[in-house]
């Protein structure tokens, strides 16, 4: 959804002053926008903690199930996808388009690799019958149903991160677009800062997430 | 590359009807959108609750009229207790949502912020009108969450939805705990992402776009309150959608977050849940909540300083400490969520904390009481509608924040939880101040809005009348909390039947007397609507500047341009109140005057 764009000076919206208030405006609200993200997150990891010290062995019983390899990839995949956006921020300000246009599919390689390993994780899960509502069925240590309640969180939050991933990479996809179309100059470049502030962001949230549901207390049983 | 580009607007206004009205970009379009909207919603809201006090005065007679409107839910031509909760639900969550949250804010907010601060429109225009189409769809769920089920029977929760009545679903066994929950919940949770993305709009808006010279202690108090407003949406809706995910999977993912296990509902013994608490329902809910008693009534407090400067033609008195205190209250309100979970198993050392954090919130709110009253001391004051409605404000804020005073302090609210008292209380602050706040708001910024004059005859026969009426609806009952009434009940003392609580037969007058105020009341409102609409096409044209105001949005015509300032940007000299100045030809210095210099205020 581009919203301010039109003539005189480049990119510059008739109710801004210049192409810098305009800025300012959109990485402003993007940092309001997040901060209401962390507070969302916020209800959902206090939910997490909740029961995780409410039950606690079922839970480290649980946590022991996922694949600690395959979140510690996907670590690493998404810090790599933070480090070529932000080098597209970097390719964006000094106007080198092709390198701009690098990094952005790079970074969207990452985010689709991201998506790709968690849907294998989440096809493993479904073949263990560890997907609550789907046939769930738990034969190891720990009540069966709290076991559950830390799958459904597990689901609950990965899954609102992978969409939040999904969002990102929409915008990956118009923002590549637009570069492509030389929509960006050294002195236009603020969708692609904010949209980086978001995709960092989503980073973010996962560097939480994986300790969280994946290392905490995950093999204390075996 | 200009034909890729997305003119959102030009300098020259859109000329499409559909562009120019419906889905329009331009803020002072969306505020009035907002303000219909509410409109719309505060009339069913009212309807709402004078089927209510139809029951809770004379329960068990028969009403003809109600059979045909409610052909399940009333049955017999009574009120039956599960339509009464249903009632009770709607009426809450439409005033809450749809007219507390949206008219202060999204109507006048938008209209005014951006006119206040000299700018052309908010910052993001399209994000804008964005939010206020998603509060439609909000609005339209909601409704629909009415009818889902059976016919005209809503969910029963209570606009709290308290878990696990909330997350139960068919289990409960309660019509309207299905689907129409379903459709509730999704409508709370549009309405969060509306409220949200309309939060960060403003608070971009007024940090980013203001115009030269208005330095942040130069701005109206009326931006303050929008401001501090959307700092508490920002960071308080969100939670409630956290909470509104998790409760709706509840629903339909057959999770247990809010529902414990074994609960014994509706005669059946219910397994199949591991454990989860319906506590962390109230603690998401009221992180939200109480924060949201202050998004209803911040702008009517801005509002109001505004419009008592105005007409006291008197700077207001302690600016600065009136903007401290707005962001004390502000702040203060993210501690104090616990206050309304006194009863639910709360340890009473934490029960402690938040009652000293609520009781301190008082401190913040007496120094805006006197500094209004400071503002008013020794003023010529012009008593137009909108200042009696202010002033009426300040009385309501007052008589409606002692009482919550009582319920702050655990021991008593013990008590007190759950009664009349509660129900006086909250109605007398968020209901009627912030609604008081909104009547302020429109019969001063109507002129400018609409470009005519509202009625002002009729608007003090209004005034009056509404004051008396919502006096002698709700200060009864406190009296009737004291005694003991339980709210949410269909009935205390039913005298067709002889059933109900002995001990309330003798509140039954008292009973009585609320519901004809309340008829009396909402049948007064009528001389409003009839004068808001009367006043938009026959009231007597506007000037620029009729109340000899100071702010910017009486420096341009009424109604204004489509870019508020044609193109040029103001620039501010002076604060907001520069009223009745000594050596100043009239006794109002227009905050663009470049003609006088500093005046030392």
């Amino acid at each position: 959804m581009a919203d301010t764009h039109t003539a005189t000076p480049y990119g510059l919206a008739h109710h801004f002053d210049d192409v810098e208030q305009q800025r300012e405006a959109g990485t402003l609200g993007m940092w309001a926008f997040l901060i209401t993200e962390i507070m969302f997150f916020g209800g959902l990891f206090l939910a997490y903690i909740l029961y995780r010290s409410t039950f606690p062995d079922d839970f480290a019983a649980a946590s022991a199930h996922l694949d600690w390899k395959l979140g510690g990839t996907n670590t690493g995949v998404l810090i790599c996808s933070s480090l070529t956006m932000a080098m597209a921020v970097y390719h964006s300000q000094t106007g080198n388009k092709k390198w701009l246009i690098i990094c952005l599919l790079l970074t969207m390689i990452l985010g689709a690799a991201f998506l790709g390993i968690k849907a294998y994780e989440y096809h493993d899960k479904y073949v263990s019958h560890l997907i609550p509502g789907f046939d769930f069925h738990w034969t190891g240590h720990g009540s069966p149903k709290h076991v559950e309640m830390f799958y459904y969180l597990y689901f609950v939050m990965t899954g609102i991160h992978a969409l939040h991933m999904i969002i990102g990479l929409g915008i990956m996809t118009v923002i590549t677009v637009m570069a492509r179309r030389g929509r960006f100059t050294p002195e236009y470049y603020a969708p692609i800062e904010i949209s980086g502030l978001y995709w960092h962001f989503v980073d973010i949230v996962w560097i939480f997430l994986f300790p969280l549901l994946y290392l905490l207390g995950a093999h204390i049983h075996h | 590359m200009a034909e890729h580009e997305v003119a959102v607007h030009a300098h020259h206004p859109p000329t499409g009807f559909i562009k120019k009205y419906i889905f329009s970009v331009d803020h002072k379009v969306i505020g009035i959108q907002y303000y219909f909207l509410a409109i719309f919603s505060v009339i069913i809201g009212l309807v709402m609750s004078v089927l209510m006090r139809l029951q809770l005065g004379w329960p068990g007679h028969q009403f003809g009229f109600l059979k045909s409107i409610f052909p399940i839910g009333a049955a017999d031509g009574t009120i039956s207790p599960e339509l009464y909760l249903s009632l009770v639900t709607m009426h809450g969550t439409i005033m809450v949502f749809f007219v507390l949250t949206t008219a202060p804010q999204g109507g006048f907010g938008n209209y005014f912020l951006p006119i206040q601060i000299g700018a052309a429109d908010m910052a993001f225009p399209v994000l804008n009108m964005l939010s206020f189409w998603t509060t439609f769809v909000a609005l339209l769920v909601m409704i629909g969450a009415i009818f889902v089920e059976s016919g005209v029977v809503g969910p029963i929760g209570g606009w709290t939805g308290y878990a696990p009545l909330s997350a139960l679903g068919e289990a409960s066994g309660q019509k309207g705990q299905t689907y129409g929950v379903v459709l509730w919940i999704i409508s709370i949770a549009i309405f969060c992402i509306a409220s949200l993305l309309g939060a960060l709009n403003f608070i971009t808006t007024m940090l980013n776009m203001r115009a030269k010279g208005m330095s942040l202690m130069r701005l109206p108090l009326s931006c303050w309150g929008w401001f501090t407003t959307a700092v508490l949406a920002l960071l308080s809706f969100p939670v409630l959608l956290a909470g509104g995910v998790l409760l709706l999977l509840d629903h339909l993912a057959g999770t247990s977050f809010f529902i414990p296990a074994n609960l014994f509902v509706n005669d059946k013994l219910i397994t199949e849940h591991a454990g989860g608490s319906p506590i962390m329902w109230q603690h998401l809910f009221w992180f939200f909540g109480h924060p949201e008693v202050y998004i209803a009534i911040l702008p009517g407090m801005g509002a109001t300083s505004h419009i008592l400067a105005t007409f006291a033609r008197k700077p207001i008195f302690g600016y600065r400490a009136m903007v401290y205190a707005i962001f004390a209250i502000g702040l203060l309100g993210f501690f104090v969520w616990g206050h309304h979970m006194f009863i639910s198993g709360m340890d009473p050392r934490t029960g402690m904390m938040f009652s000293l954090v609520t009781l301190t919130i008082g401190v913040p709110s007496a120094i805006k009481t006197f500094n209004w009253l400071g503002t008013l001391w020794g003023a010529r004051i012009r008593f137009t509608t909108a200042m009696l409605f202010s002033i009426g404000f300040v009385s309501l804020f007052v008589s409606g924040g002692v009482t919550g005073m009582f319920l702050g302090q655990t021991s008593l609210d013990l008590q007190l939880h759950d009664t009349y008292f509660v129900v006086g209380h909250f109605h007398m602050i968020m209901g009627v101040a912030a609604i008081f706040g909104m009547f302020a708001g429109t019969y001063y910024w109507f002129p400018k809005m609409f470009g005519r004059m509202m009625g002002e005859g009729i608007g003090k026969v209004h005034f009056w009348l509404t004051f008396i009426g919502v006096n002698a609806i709700f200060i009864p009952m406190h009296i009737m909390g004291i005694a003991g009434a339980p709210r949410r009940y269909a009935f205390h003392w039913n005298e067709v039947t002889g059933e109900g609580f002995e001990f309330l037969k003798g509140i039954v007058p008292v009973t009585k007397f609320v519901s004809y105020a309340a008829f009396f009341t909402a049948a007064v409102q009528i001389l409003f609507f009839a004068n808001l609409v009367w006043s938009m096409y026959k009231g007597k044209k506007a000037s620029v500047n009729p109340w000899e105001a100071t702010s910017l949005e009486w420096t341009v015509p009424s109604p204004p341009p489509h870019d508020n300032f044609g193109g040029h940007e103001p620039v501010v000299h002076h604060g907001p109140y520069e009223y009745s100045v000594p050596g100043a030809k009239t006794d109002f210095i227009m905050q663009t005057d470049p003609a006088i210099a500093e005046t030392g205020g």
